[in-house]
């Protein structure tokens, strides 16, 4: 690829989600505000390496998609209401590109929460901000989530439908929807973050270009709605949790567990700021937020140079609170994995033994490695290989897998020797 | 990708202070750059006149005081960035000198 036409598509991606928001908000329709989107980033890359990038790309951009919608609304009948909105619009509205800096925030927070809708299966709420806020192209996500480039593309295209098929307006949230549509915006954030860091799927443990991604995200949200401590403690928990990523893989690629990790590694700069995020979540006061209360549990790790000086006592507790704010049997687990570390593995093991008839976690490979990890430390060796190697088929990460079956052969060793 | 970028000057040609437009110009800058979550941290470094030097060699530390006469090019302003790639980083640092005039920056993977 030729140095312009990299410039050319450095800047559209720049712009892309300002663009995005901008049409969808002049269109009122989030599907034809993308497709007028990718109109413009069509021309500018045909344009932009020969002429070069224009001074103010993104009025460029902004115009181009205009231009297209007033012809594309004058040649269908159907949207005539729309063009006479538009109309009205562009009477009042003045220029493009003197769009105050406010107007467009609040556009990017309409995406935001238009992209995270709940009328969307969880899926589709990720690729379309994926696509629609990271400017990730369908065959970048694809990659990302290792499925065929149409089954992304589809799920964009019926996504953008059932935005248009619901009259999802295009607008933030307040009052009492607002709570449940910010969790749901969370959520999807970091899941894009939790599928890059712990790969359900694949030949690598970590993808941390989808860690980054969320990462922005979650920085972008953080500027848009300074004033939610949540989005602060999400923000806060994927800074830290980032800030291992370094030290989470061995040179071979094979996993490396938190307290195995050389600390030397860990991203000083990034726990720096995560404790910043979550420092502001509890000024918020927001200290009890799942986020937050992940992020803070996050930071008893980053803030031990050693493994030995982490604070699981602190762990514990905090586990403790997360479970009575929301509940939930992987919570229980950690909980479990952090009563070992305070107080040996047998206060872990009798909390997992509770959770082995939970249905969620049935099929769950972290349960079955957790209670192998206990029981080797308890010396029964035998019924920790059998955990291992159970572990070992539930999962679908490559080298997850080895390593617990590698952790499944040493318990077999252990066994004989014994 | 993580980058540090920093602009490069001879520290004998004064830089005239800047006005409250550019100042108004750059803020907004910096504010769109940490939105967009590329701008982790950045500063400028204080005159060399305050700098300091200290050598290890042969067992031996030696502190020697500025100022410096000999450096022709010298760290000004600097930045760690996140950026997805080379041609990123390049179009951000060509908006940064659009606005804080002409000069030099070199953008360092690190």
């Amino acid at each position: 690829m030729t140095q312009t036409h990299a410039a050319a598509e450095a800047v559209v991606r720049m712009e892309w989600a300002r663009l995005v928001a901008t049409l969808a908000r002049y269109t009122g329709d989030v599907g034809l505000g993308e497709e007028l989107a990718q109109d413009a980033v069509v021309a500018a890359l045909e344009q932009w390496p020969d002429s070069g990038v224009p001074a103010s790309p993104g009025a460029w951009l902004t115009t181009v998609a205009k231009r297209r919608a007033i012809d594309l609304f004058r040649r269908n009948r159907e949207l005539e209401r729309k063009y006479a909105q538009i109309g009205r619009d562009a009477a009042t509205a003045g220029p493009f590109d003197q769009a105050a800096g406010d107007d467009i925030d609040d556009d990017m927070l309409r995406l935001i929460f238009t992209a995270c809708h709940p009328v969307l299966t969880v899926p589709a709420r990720v690729a379309l901000t994926l696509r629609l806020l990271g400017g990730l192209t369908t065959a970048e996500i694809a990659r990302a989530y290792l499925v065929p480039e149409p089954t992304i593309a589809q799920r964009i295209v019926r996504a953008k439908k059932t935005l248009g098929q619901a009259h999802v307006p295009f607008e933030t949230p307040d009052g009492q929807q607002r709570p449940a549509r910010l969790s749901s915006v969370l959520e999807v954030i970091y899941l894009i973050f939790n599928e890059g860091y712990s790969a359900t799927a694949g030949d690598d443990w970590t993808r941390p270009d989808l860690c980054h991604e969320a990462v922005r995200l979650g920085r972008l949200l953080a500027q848009l709605a300074p004033a939610e401590p949540e989005v602060h403690g999400l923000a806060a928990l994927m800074e830290i949790q980032a800030s291992r990523l370094p030290a989470r893989t061995g040179p071979s690629g094979a996993p490396v567990l938190l307290l195995d990790q050389d600390r030397a590694r860990w991203d000083r700069l990034l726990i720096h700021r995560g404790l910043a995020a979550l420092a502001r979540a509890e000024q918020l006061g927001g200290a009890h937020g799942p986020y937050a209360l992940q992020a803070a549990i996050a930071a008893c790790h980053a803030r031990a140079f050693r493994p030995e000086d982490t604070d699981w006592a602190r762990i514990t507790q905090l586990y403790g609170v997360l479970a009575g704010v929301q509940p939930s049997p992987v919570v229980e687990l950690n909980r479990a994995v952090a009563l070992s570390m305070a107080y040996g593995p047998q206060a872990g093991l009798d909390l997992v033994d509770q959770l082995v008839t939970e249905p969620s976690l049935r099929n769950y490979h972290l349960l079955a490695s957790v209670r192998g990890d206990l029981l080797m430390k308890l010396g029964r060796p035998a019924e920790a290989q059998a955990e291992f190697e159970r572990a070992a088929g539930l999962t679908r990460n490559g080298p997850e897998r080895e390593l617990t079956a590698l952790r499944a052969q040493q318990a077999r060793r252990a066994r004989t020797a014994g | 990708m993580r980058y540090l970028c920093y602009t490069l000057a001879d520290p004998t040609i004064p830089i005239p202070p800047p006005t409250p437009e550019l100042m108004a110009t750059m803020g907004a800058f910096m504010e769109e750059a940490t939105k967009a979550g590329v701008l982790l941290s950045a500063g400028a470094a204080g005159p060399l006149d305050e700098a300091t030097k200290v050598r290890y060699r042969d067992g031996e530390f030696t502190v020697l005081d500025g100022p410096f006469t000999e450096a022709k090019e010298l760290v000004g302003g600097w930045a760690l960035m996140e950026y997805r790639d080379k041609a990123e980083a390049i179009e951000w640092t060509k908006r940064f000198m659009a606005i804080a005039g002409e000069g030099e920056v070199t953008i360092r993977p690190v």
